[in-house]
């Protein structure tokens, strides 16, 4: 299959990106300044992603569809406020995760932000447990980029007034060169931001407009060391079908009315493992030291028994230091347990920690 | 001094007297971007021409680094392990990474000078 491009292809182009394939698509890595440079300048300033990979669903229905969604999702849809979001997951059966998801209740149904590589299974599953009562639309014609960092608002607020209004995971329709755009106070960064869904012909002009008035175009390496110092679940790493959400440490995006209840895909397991507890658990860990340890690192306790293993790490340019999550059994998931995790043959000590590494500065509001 | 000499694998070498110092190139810290770990072979230890005699880490992935030529290592840069984004800065100077007392003097003839070396770099980064 030929990998496929974004709108903003030669506005990467033009700003020195170099693309890696990523769920088909050729996206940037990185730009000129390189990671580090990048991820600081998010952090202080302002950064831009093209997440246009990613799935933008609109789902079309009214008070019947919020009923068939919770038979889906494990959230109190029926009282979700308009242009209200929240962060969810599809599980099947097993409560293992199949794709973690931001839903947005809109004027006309719902908005759900897939992940770029699992958004067609996920529009086909969806598709079948919705039994084709509603109008469906995965958008090829939307593009979707983010906007991340404190001045963010300002920069935004400057090109589509009114957004600065917008509470945290909450959004609205704006208009831009007068296009509908659709944008959410929301992100992926542990930074205040906005994500602004716009027809694909015009997210070129809008990114241009960012980029003038101090914005700049921030690669995937970058998005991937905010997220993991922000503590957030990286899917294909940090999350799979092997893992629930409860294992994943995800229990506060499960509404505790819908436990009570019960009635959606996969509750039988989320309520046992809230009841009996679960043997591995999603967890922070801080090497000592330097040293990286990545992805699939094993991890071991102090009587050198295999205990885990690493779903993500790299090094933390905020921290200044190596930060890591993975997967632990759970009587050694306390914070400040020490462990020892396995690079290039050698065990270099480290231990548990709270998430996030890196403090979040989220705009509060209502919600 | 001797003329500095580069292998495939991407790192200088610098010969003077029977001691050399080692490191990687320019080209190779473009490759890899951001540095943010190094790791050092032991003072007194032995390595082999072309075997692994440490490893960078870029925030994307590790990777080893080599040595061109046989010896015993001497002496190693601890700059550049408390300060690892000292090799993006001045890859072929002041951020080398180990200094070999070396075995075989002839082993420095299998290595490029600098215009076959950035020709080298040219193809294979093409």
């Amino acid at each position: 299959m030929e990998t496929k491009k974004t709108s903003l292809y030669q506005l990467h182009q033009d700003c020195n990106a170099k693309f890696v394939e990523f769920a088909g698509y050729q996206m940037p890595i990185q730009y000129s300044e390189g990671i580090v440079e990048e991820h600081k300048f998010t952090r202080n300033h302002s950064g831009i992603f093209d997440v246009s990979h990613m799935g933008q669903l609109f789902i079309y229905g009214g008070e019947d569809l919020s009923k068939d969604l919770e038979k889906i999702f494990p959230l109190d849809l029926k009282n979700l406020k308009l242009n209200h979001s929240k962060y969810s997951f599809l599980m099947d059966k097993d409560a293992g995760i199949h794709d973690d998801l931001i839903i947005t209740k809109t004027n006309e149904g719902f908005l759900i932000i897939l992940n770029a590589a699992c958004k067609d299974n996920d529009f086909k599953i969806l598709k079948e447990l919705l039994e084709e009562k509603y109008k469906m639309v995965l958008d090829e014609n939307r593009s979707l980029i983010a906007i991340q960092g404190p001045k963010s608002s300002e920069i935004l607020n400057d090109v589509i007034n009114g957004v600065k209004d917008l509470n945290f995971m909450s959004g609205n329709w704006f208009k831009f060169e007068n296009q509908k755009v659709y944008i959410t106070r929301s992100g992926y960064t542990g930074e205040d931001g906005f994500e602004i869904s716009i027809t694909n012909d015009f997210v070129d002009q809008l990114t241009r407009e960012l980029i003038n008035k101090g914005s700049k175009l921030i690669g995937l390496g970058a998005r991937d060391t905010l997220r993991l110092e922000a503590g957030l679940c990286l899917y294909g790493h940090d999350l799979d079908k092997d893992k629930t959400p409860v294992e994943a440490n995800l229990k506060w995006a499960i509404s505790k009315e819908r436990i009570s209840k019960g009635d959606f895909i996969g509750s039988d397991i989320i309520i046992k493992q809230l009841n009996d507890g679960v043997s591995k658990i999603r967890v922070g860990i801080k090497p000592e030291g330097r040293i990286i340890a990545r992805e699939k690192t094993k991890i071991f306790n102090q009587s050198d028994v295999h205990i885990g293993e690493i779903t993500s790490g790299t090094f933390g340019p905020s921290v200044n230091g190596p930060v890591a999550m993975g997967y632990v059994e759970n009587e050694f998931s306390k914070k400040n347990t020490k462990v020892f995790l396995e690079v290039r043959g050698k065990k270099h000590p480290a231990s548990i920690c709270s998430l996030p590494f890196y403090k979040k500065s989220y705009v509060k509001g209502v919600n | 001094m001797s003329e500095v000499k580069y292998s495939k694998e991407h790192e200088w070498i610098k010969l003077d007297g029977d001691v050399a110092t080692i490191g990687i190139t320019k080209h190779a810290t473009e490759m890899l971007g951001d540095i943010v770990f190094a790791e050092l072979p032991e003072k007194g230890s032995s390595v082999e021409k072309d075997g692994t005699a440490g490893v960078v880490e870029s925030t994307k992935a590790a990777s080893d680094v080599y040595t061109p030529v046989s010896g015993e290592v001497v002496d190693t840069n601890q700059v550049i392990v408390d300060d690892p984004s000292k090799i993006n800065q001045d890859p072929e100077d002041s951020a080398w990474f180990f200094k070999l007392k070396i075995k075989d003097p002839s082993e420095m003839d299998t290595l490029m000078n600098k215009d076959d070396y950035d020709k080298f770099a040219k193809e294979t980064s093409a």
